[in-house]
């Protein structure tokens, strides 16, 4: 019974938590262009979709800010989480204040001072601020997702490499890499993840010509968001949810192996 | 297509330098033959956070400081507490006629201080909701945990703005939760456009980083402490008052944060699901910002927030010395 109380308990939880994404997976179903009248199912919107000039170039600059911040910040947080892993007890603890420093700081905080910067040294917002802004709030969660694998990782096993006649930059790369793949991946996802879903930070550091998905749906909110919109962000959510079946399945494969 | 990809020259020389610096610096160290000196690892990190976190703060201070000619005053901060300077200047400056078109002009406490209610409440209720959810996630009779880590993460991979917008689609005046009501024979209600509606947004948007760092503490806990408390004479309240709920804290502190932080700046939800009626204080700096173009007053403000947040992080952390709450998952 209570057992049975716990599992309702979740799934209103998550009916809440789902709610609005099934209404705005159906929405982009309708044949018409009201957000509460439906007026037949349609696939209208997914033929427009790819005929919209502005969504298909925002989902260009999305997608591709999301890969190259993710590429960026992989390569320069993991180098960073080896370089403070190796320091003595007082850089460390600087370093780790400046990674923290971010995260303590409010989006529109971050956003604003980028924007200032900008706008201080006379650099045009566009595409490439927009990225360099990407790059910097991806950063600090490539860190705190390698370091804590380093600090798990066996210290005498790089000894032990050293020992056996490896040298130090043969051993950082087969020893203190794959030790912490586990960790640069997931540190890569994450930075993919928050850069394909943020808006404040590239609404302050873009300009209104170029525009990610989520300022072009904030600069279309006040006018209505066309049905194309869902129907774009419908197809993303399918094509993740595949790819996260896909990633489960290896795996789960790998696990049994 | 192709993008502008144009800085100024100098932004490329700094970028080409700093990365020949580098791989000079990791050669050099190579051919001395004691290896690479690893801690040089984290220099092309530490310029970048310098460059890009660093300096913007202090261009914020510089700001907030500072007018319009760049001298040096406190003006922008009296806009904040004194609630009608900007009101009362303008007046001076444009006459009383101009009182009808200044609405929103004027800089208040009265916004932060609701900002902060907002913020708190939010926070409160996705305690009292997230907790139970993952207390029930880290159940070990239950076996539910992994799978539904990955159930409350998939939402989030939906716009958020996107969200928004859907939730306004249920609650407007025509929306599916009113055409329901009406379908079973009620009168409409108004869901829109008030602090119900912001703080539901809220808690929507915000609920799953209140879970996830609960869930992370609890799931490590280590089960044999429950049971030791039972044989001790506990029963399943006490186990959990005495036991269960002091472990966890430091999860709790986490998500207390993560939620509170984002929900005293978000400026999408109050806009769209509060109509612009209730500001807050994220808007506030939006607005001074990109609307009226007064980057000193909303330096200020910028300021005046990050302090806040700073100290009330500060007490967080000192219920959490070890900082064992952990982040994400």
């Amino acid at each position: 019974m209570i057992k049975f109380l716990k599992k309702f308990y979740l799934s209103i939880i998550l009916v809440f938590l789902y709610v609005p994404i099934i209404v705005l997976i159906i929405q982009s179903f309708n044949a018409g262009k009201s957000r509460a009248k439906w007026e037949g199912f349609s696939l209208k919107w997914y033929g427009e979709l790819f005929a919209d000039a502005s969504i298909m170039n925002a989902l260009q600059v999305t997608l591709s800010i999301a890969v190259l911040a993710m590429v960026v910040s992989t390569v320069l947080g993991t180098l960073a989480a080896i370089g403070i892993y190796s320091m003595k007890k007082r850089p460390q603890a600087m370093m780790m204040t400046l990674t923290n420093l971010p995260n303590t700081m409010p989006d529109i905080v971050t956003g604003i001072s980028l924007m200032l910067l900008f706008i201080f040294t006379k650099v045009e917002r566009g595409y490439v601020t927009m990225l360099l802004a990407h790059i910097t709030f991806d950063v600090p969660y490539v860190i705190l997702s390698v370091l804590p694998k380093l600090k798990q990782m066996n210290k005498h096993c790089y000894e032990a490499a050293l020992d056996l006649g490896a040298t130090p930059t043969y051993a950082l790369t087969h020893v203190i890499i794959p030790e912490c793949k586990q960790g640069i991946i997931t540190g890569a996802m994450l930075a993919f993840t928050l850069s394909l879903d943020d808006f404040t930070i590239s609404y302050f550091t873009t300009s209104p010509l170029v525009q990610n998905l989520s300022t072009l749906i904030y600069s279309k909110a006040r006018i209505g968001i066309e049905p194309t919109l869902n129907a774009l962000s419908a197809l993303m959510f399918v094509a993740l949810l595949i790819l996260l079946l896909i990633v489960n399945r290896r795996t789960a494969d790998n696990s049994k192996a | 297509m192709r993008y502008d990809m144009s800085l100024p020259w100098w932004a490329w020389a700094l970028m080409g330098a700093g990365l020949i610096a580098f791989i000079a610096m990791i050669a050099a160290s190579i051919r001395r033959n004691n290896g690479v000196k690893r801690s040089l690892f984290a220099a092309p990190y530490t310029l970048w956070m310098i460059l890009f976190t660093v300096v913007p703060v202090i261009l914020i201070a510089y700001y907030a400081f500072t007018d319009a000619s760049g001298a040096f005053t406190l003006d922008n901060f009296r806009h904040f507490w004194d609630s009608n300077y900007t009101k009362n200047q303008l007046y001076a400056s444009l006459g009383p006629e101009a009182a009808a078109f200044i609405t929103r002009g004027t800089v208040n406490v009265d916004t932060l201080v609701y900002s902060l209610w907002m913020a708190f409440l939010c926070t409160v209720i996705s305690l009292l909701l997230g907790y139970p959810a993952a207390l029930f996630m880290a159940d070990r009779q239950m076996k539910l945990g992994p799978s539904l880590v990955v159930l409350f993460i998939i939402p989030m991979w939906m716009n958020f703005l996107l969200r928004t917008i859907a939730w306004m689609s249920l609650l407007e005046d025509q929306g599916l939760i009113n055409q329901f009501l009406r379908w079973l024979g009620f009168d409409g209600v108004k869901l829109m456009y008030n602090s119900g509606a912001v703080l539901l947004g809220m808690v929507y948007n915000f609920l799953p980083f209140m879970v996830f760092p609960i869930y992370t503490v609890l799931s490590k806990q280590d089960p044999k402490l429950g049971e030791a408390a039972q044989d001790l004479g506990c029963n399943e309240l006490k186990t959990f008052t005495k036991v269960t709920l002091p472990l966890s804290l430091p999860g709790v502190i986490s998500g207390i944060t993560m939620v509170f932080m984002p929900s005293v700046t978000t400026f999408f939800i109050p806009r769209m699901l509060g109509g612009g009626n209730s500001m807050m204080f994220g808007d506030l700096i939006e607005l001074n910002f990109l609307t009226e173009g007064n980057w000193n007053v909303g330096s200020a403000l910028s300021l005046i927030m990050m302090i806040l947040i700073l100290v009330s992080l500060s007490i967080l952390r000192k219920a959490d010395p070890k900082g064992e709450g952990g982040g994400m998952v």
